[in-house]
């Protein structure tokens, strides 16, 4: 059954989680005078703009220009200033990885990265813009955390998190708008799971991030009468939950995992580390498969990739399948 | 403000003691770059021993200037300075580069006090120097920001992009020093990848030129100065430098980019210097 604070498939949603973190940063404006937004050349689209037009001394333009975004942000953070950096995730961390590793991750600075338009769902703008890579990248970071928030308001107060975080963050954004899954009573904390779907005693358990959270939830209720599922919103990539994955992933028995990303490096990767060394549990893993997205529409391209509603049950059932095999029994005994 | 005589004089004297620590930890170390440094170090000791509102004892002070070395791989002239005014003794600088030590082959920013930020990769400290120094005017400080630069990491993009924001912010509370020592690893500047007319590219980014011998501290002196006077754009002081300064064998050589003396060239550099 739905967990307790969270709502699925009850209203279409006009929002997108970018909208969140620009909601998030003009209270930021309003709380703390050492928040300042740099941008380059895309306030609009990444959601800042209401901040840069309620304070305009604290917005900063870099034109495009995403080495020089965050290197100039690392000397906003030396001084001692909370900087918001927005771009497309394929241009930051794409283009300004390194620049994020000397000047912002090595030295610790608490710069927080806002990766938009992430994810195949960007949809009809192609490959080049749709960022697939942008947590694998992130993740081999020192010092850096990073927050995917499914839904407008999560990511909302992921920002406001983040803002308070010391060190760096990055933040994943997408474009697309997604349904409402979390309220405004539903508790955040930076490398705390939400448990979105929960079971007496789950046979599979449901590790997502992102947006894809709502699938998750379409096929947790459609497997409701045939395999009990928990889903798990897994918001913080780094640092993970490790106590709440190891222990549902036992409880369970079998995991898979849902994000609109490459699984390599990201949530699945995470999650497969983590067990592999905690508690071997047979894992199938939703998400792109070593492939480049393409033009389309959001609907059409998660079909495509294999993210749709069906592709998370047929995941559920092969891994349930897998989970009462012998092998696997020695594993969790 | 006018520098005496005297003072150039003492100047000179602390620049030649840079040296000859440069040297002495090269060879301690083994490896690490030979020629920037030395072309560096009058500069240096001007910086820290007369330019630079700072103070060894409270590296944190906020009020401090703020000195970012955006080519980290020339920072032996920085640890050599560093020591030599009273960061930490003199002794560390023969920890250059081994295991533990706080001074890392580039410098990093977390391990040494007096460290401004972290550099090595080319082409990123000047956009650094122009945030902090953005973020300062935005608060009203009156420190300066300087920022040493490298010739050779005008072939970063970056650079051009931090130098473009710069100028146009008209950050009038920066100076950028470039080491115009025309090498880089491969060869002269103008032969790997020619950076002239140098003075015009920076002019048409809307910053004020000065061009000095970059050791003659007096008109290095009057250059920091005559940066100050400028309120509507950031200052470039290109500082025309002869790597390898104060060692014939070194100096205007490519080839001492990137490596450094051996024990027995190390005897024979110091008795140079002396």
């Amino acid at each position: 059954m739905v967990s307790e604070h969270i709502r699925f498939n009850v209203e279409a949603s006009t929002l997108a989680t970018r909208d969140g973190f620009g909601r998030a940063l003009v209270e930021l404006g309003e709380k703390d005078p050492r928040v300042v937004v740099l941008c380059s050349d895309v306030a609009e689209s990444t959601r800042v703009a209401d901040f840069k037009e309620k304070f305009p001394e604290r917005y900063i333009e870099l034109g495009v220009a995403e080495q020089n975004l965050v290197t100039v942000a690392a000397g906003f953070a030396n001084y001692g200033k909370i900087p918001f950096v927005a771009a497309y995730a394929v241009f930051s961390p794409g283009r300004n990885w390194e620049q994020i590793r000397t000047t912002i991750a090595i030295n610790n600075f608490p710069v927080k990265i806002a990766g938009a338009h992430a994810g195949v769902t960007v949809g009809p703008d192609g490959a080049t813009h749709q960022a697939l890579e942008d947590i694998a990248m992130m993740r081999v970071l020192p010092n850096m955390t990073i927050v995917s928030p499914c839904d407008e308001e999560e990511a909302y107060k992921a920002t406001l998190a983040a803002a308070s975080h010391e060190g760096p963050v990055y933040i994943r954004l997408s474009r697309e708008v997604s349904p409402a899954i979390t309220t405004e009573k539903t508790k955040f904390e930076i490398g705390k799971s939400v448990p979105l779907w929960t079971s007496e005693k789950p046979q599979v358990a449901i590790f997502t991030t992102g947006p894809m959270a709502h699938n998750a939830l379409l096929a947790a209720k459609e497997l409701e009468k045939d395999i009990a599922v928990s889903v798990i919103n897994i918001h913080t990539i780094k640092p993970l939950d490790i106590d709440a994955v190891v222990a549902e992933a036992k409880r369970a028995g079998a995991v898979v995992t849902v994000e609109d990303h490459q699984i390599v490096g990201c949530l699945g990767s995470t999650i497969a580390e983590v067990l592999a060394q905690c508690c071997p549990t047979p894992m199938e893993f939703v998400g792109v498969h070593d492939s480049f997205g393409q033009s389309g529409t959001p609907k059409e391209l998660i079909e495509h990739y294999g993210m749709g509603v069906s592709h998370i049950v047929a995941a559920v059932r092969k891994a349930n399948g897998r989970r009462t095999s012998s092998v696997w029994k020695i594993f969790r005994n | 403000m006018t520098i005496t005589d005297e003072k150039i004089k003492e100047l000179e004297q602390k620049a030649a003691a840079i040296r000859k620590t440069i040297i002495e930890m090269l060879v301690a170390a083994g490896s690490g770059h030979t020629a920037g440094p030395l072309g560096m170090a009058d500069i240096f000791a001007v910086f820290y021993f007369y330019i630079l509102k700072h103070d060894p004892k409270k590296p944190a002070w906020e009020e401090r200037d703020r000195l970012l070395l955006s080519n980290g791989h020339i920072c032996p002239v920085q640890y050599a300075a560093l020591a030599h005014v009273g960061y930490f003794p003199v002794e560390e600088c023969m920890t250059l580069r081994k295991f533990g030590s706080r001074l890392q082959g580039h410098p990093e920013r977390n391990r040494l006090p007096g460290i401004e930020t972290t550099s090595g990769p080319l082409g990123c400290g000047l956009a650094q120097a122009a945030g902090y120094a953005y973020a300062a005017r935005m608060d009203k400080k009156d420190f300066r920001v300087y920022c040493v630069m490298s010739d050779g990491e005008h072939d970063e993009g970056n650079t051009w992009e931090s130098i473009m924001f710069a100028g146009n912010n008209k950050l009038q509370n920066l100076t950028a020093i470039v080491d115009r020592n025309k090498i880089q690893i491969d060869g002269t500047t103008e032969h790997v990848m020619p950076l002239e007319p140098l003075r015009e590219k920076w002019e048409s980014f809307n910053w004020n030129v000065i061009e000095v011998d970059g050791h003659n501290i007096q008109e290095f002196c009057d250059a920091v100065d005559e940066a100050k006077t400028f309120l509507d754009k950031p200052t470039v002081i290109i500082a025309h430098t002869i790597p390898g300064k104060g060692i014939k064998e070194i100096e205007g050589d490519y080839r001492w980019h990137g490596k450094v003396p051996t024990p027995e060239e190390g005897k024979r550099f110091l008795e140079e210097l002396k």
